[in-house]
């Protein structure tokens, strides 16, 4: 367990050694808490939940999420560093762990940071905290699924760029399945509804929802678990090579 | 200490390395020679665990690097080409990150061990900068502390001295030589001097094939003109005394290059006394006389031009 912490730790302080953690963290904060606020008209709805912030959540991780997981292997590549790396005592399942701890924290982090959302809240309403905090929970969860897919697409390159737009096209099809618009377009293009809904299935809007509603289903935490393990597995055999 | 046992690795079609074995015991101080792309690199990520061989195997300190790469890594220090390091980090907290990774966990051991690396290394000025704004010089220095960390028994190095300017590559040098006698060392080069003034032992690759594994001087031997004499003539004839060299019984060859005489022995025997005894007999005029200067170069180049 030790190499993992150690591993944890260089990689969690290498995002506040340079000025990703600080773009990450402004441009996180202003899109999560901007795209509520005026596309979502939070004030419109004259309820007092997060149910607007959390429908952009998937959104923003979509595109923010593969921005901090892209470099988690190709820099390593890029630089060689994996070499150094991988010639010390510890084994790939740690490293693979460790750093992807690291960015997963590093995300809730920003998550976390959100929490003025339910202070302004509970300052202007009366809200209903449970769904409030499962919805909290879901989104982290969320988030490491979402990094775990950047991290396994990230080994399969050196480039960044190709990394990132990799992650994005895998993510975007995993939004895409749940979004209620895509389903309905696949409805009236006259696909079977058996298999619109299967895929939906696969989707992280599907397994989101519930949560945000205040339904903690372990169907749902084992799908954010499960990708993330299956991913972080496949992550483990590429790099083994 | 570190053996390689039958390594081989194909990439593709194309085989690296073939077949290569050695051993290497402590205070060997093993330089691993070859043209540029001759398999050095391959092998040496082989040994370290880093690539998998194609089959054979390596083990460090008796541990198999493939069935126990724990405990194997514990024993060696390694410096890959080009020393990549992670660049946004200042060389006290990488080397602080490598003590954690190694397992240097006594407060007072880390201590003690991070002065001692950051003082060898010369990097005792510069361990607050970030490592990207150092100059090659000091980052080489960082990457050769990182290996060194733990002490370890067994030293492998990828071209340590590769893109330092002379003063920076004899200090590197002085280094290694210094930590010699308690280790195994094993470290690649093409620059044949250095190699000349640190290690004890050559090994020669091309093509993924190793072709020469013996001592400088054995290697040295398999020169044309191992143990000849140069003469230097002050003034007058040469041919006369070439004649009278040539009538010496155990000289092969004489040649006379660059305005000097150089006298070949027959079977590589030393013919300095007799040639120094018949000169002074004869009176000839010598200014100067002495070996004739085996360059590895050309032994090297024997060897891999074939």
């Amino acid at each position: 367990m030790q190499p993992v912490i150690t591993v944890f730790k260089r990689e969690f302080m290498g995002y506040f050694r340079s000025p990703v953690a600080y773009v990450f963290l402004v441009v996180f904060l202003i899109s999560t808490i901007g795209l509520s606020w005026f596309i979502g008209g939070f004030f419109d709805t004259d309820d007092a939940s997060l149910a607007r912030f959390y429908t952009f959540l998937p959104w923003v991780y979509l595109f923010l999420i593969p921005a901090v997981g892209m470099r988690l292997w190709a820099e390593e590549k890029r630089s060689g560093t994996w070499e150094l790396l991988f010639t010390l005592p510890l084994s790939v399942w740690q490293a693979v762990f460790g750093k992807f701890l690291a960015g997963w924290a590093f995300i809730s982090v920003g998550i976390l940071l959100t929490v003025t959302m339910p202070l302004t809240v509970a300052y202007l309403g009366d809200p209903d905290w449970g769904p409030i905090f499962s919805g909290y929970l879901g989104g982290i969860l969320m988030a490491g699924a979402f990094l775990s897919i950047c991290s396994l697409t990230s080994s399969f390159t050196q480039n960044q760029v190709i990394s990132f737009v990799l992650s994005v096209a895998v993510c975007l099809v995993l939004v895409l399945l749940g979004w209620s618009v895509f389903s309905d377009l696949m409805l009236a293009a006259n696909f079977p509804v058996w298999l619109v809904d299967g895929l939906s299935n696969f989707s992280f809007i599907t397994h989101f929802t519930p949560m945000v509603r205040g339904l903690i289903a372990l169907r749902d935490v084992l799908f954010f678990v499960s990708l993330g393990a299956f991913c972080l597995f496949v992550n483990v055999l590429t790099l083994e090579r | 200490m570190i053996e390689a046992e039958n390594l081989v690795k194909d990439f593709g079609s194309i085989r690296a390395v073939d077949h290569i074995s050695f051993e290497l015991k402590k205070g060997d101080i093993l330089g691993f020679l070859g043209p540029n792309g001759a398999g050095k690199s391959t092998t040496m990520k082989m040994i370290t665990g880093f690539l998998q061989p194609t089959s054979g195997t390596a083990r460090v300190g008796g541990h198999d690097i493939q069935k126990e790469p724990i405990e194997a890594k514990k024993l060696f220090g390694y410096l890959p080409e080009n020393g990549p390091l992670y660049q946004e980090m200042t060389p006290l907290e990488f080397l602080g990150f490598i003590a954690d990774m190694r397992g240097i966990k006594n407060r007072v051991d880390r201590e003690k061990n991070l002065q001692r690396v950051m003082e060898i290394c010369h990097l005792q000025g510069v361990r607050h900068q970030p490592i990207e704004t150092l100059s090659k010089g000091f980052r080489q220095r960082v990457g050769m502390a990182h290996a060194i960390l733990h002490d370890p028994e067994c030293l492998i190095m990828d071209e340590p001295t590769d893109g330092l300017d002379p003063n920076q590559k004899q200090e590197v040098r002085r280094l290694i030589a210094s930590m010699a006698s308690d280790k195994a060392i094993l470290l690649s080069t093409h620059i044949l001097d250095e190699v000349e003034s640190m290690c004890n032992r050559i090994i020669i690759i091309a093509e993924g094939s190793i072709i020469a594994d013996e001592t400088p001087e054995a290697l040295r031997r398999r020169h044309p003109r191992y143990n000849a004499v140069e003469l230097d003539l002050d003034h007058g004839d040469a041919q006369p005394i070439r004649e009278a060299l040539r009538q010496l019984e155990p000289v092969g060859d004489v040649i006379e290059e660059n305005g000097k005489i150089i006298a070949v022995p027959k079977n590589r025997e030393e013919i300095d006394a007799l040639v120094f005894a018949t000169a002074s007999r004869e009176n000839w005029p010598v200014a100067g006389m002495g070996r004739f200067q085996i360059r590895l170069e050309e032994v090297f180049w024997d060897l891999t031009q074939l």
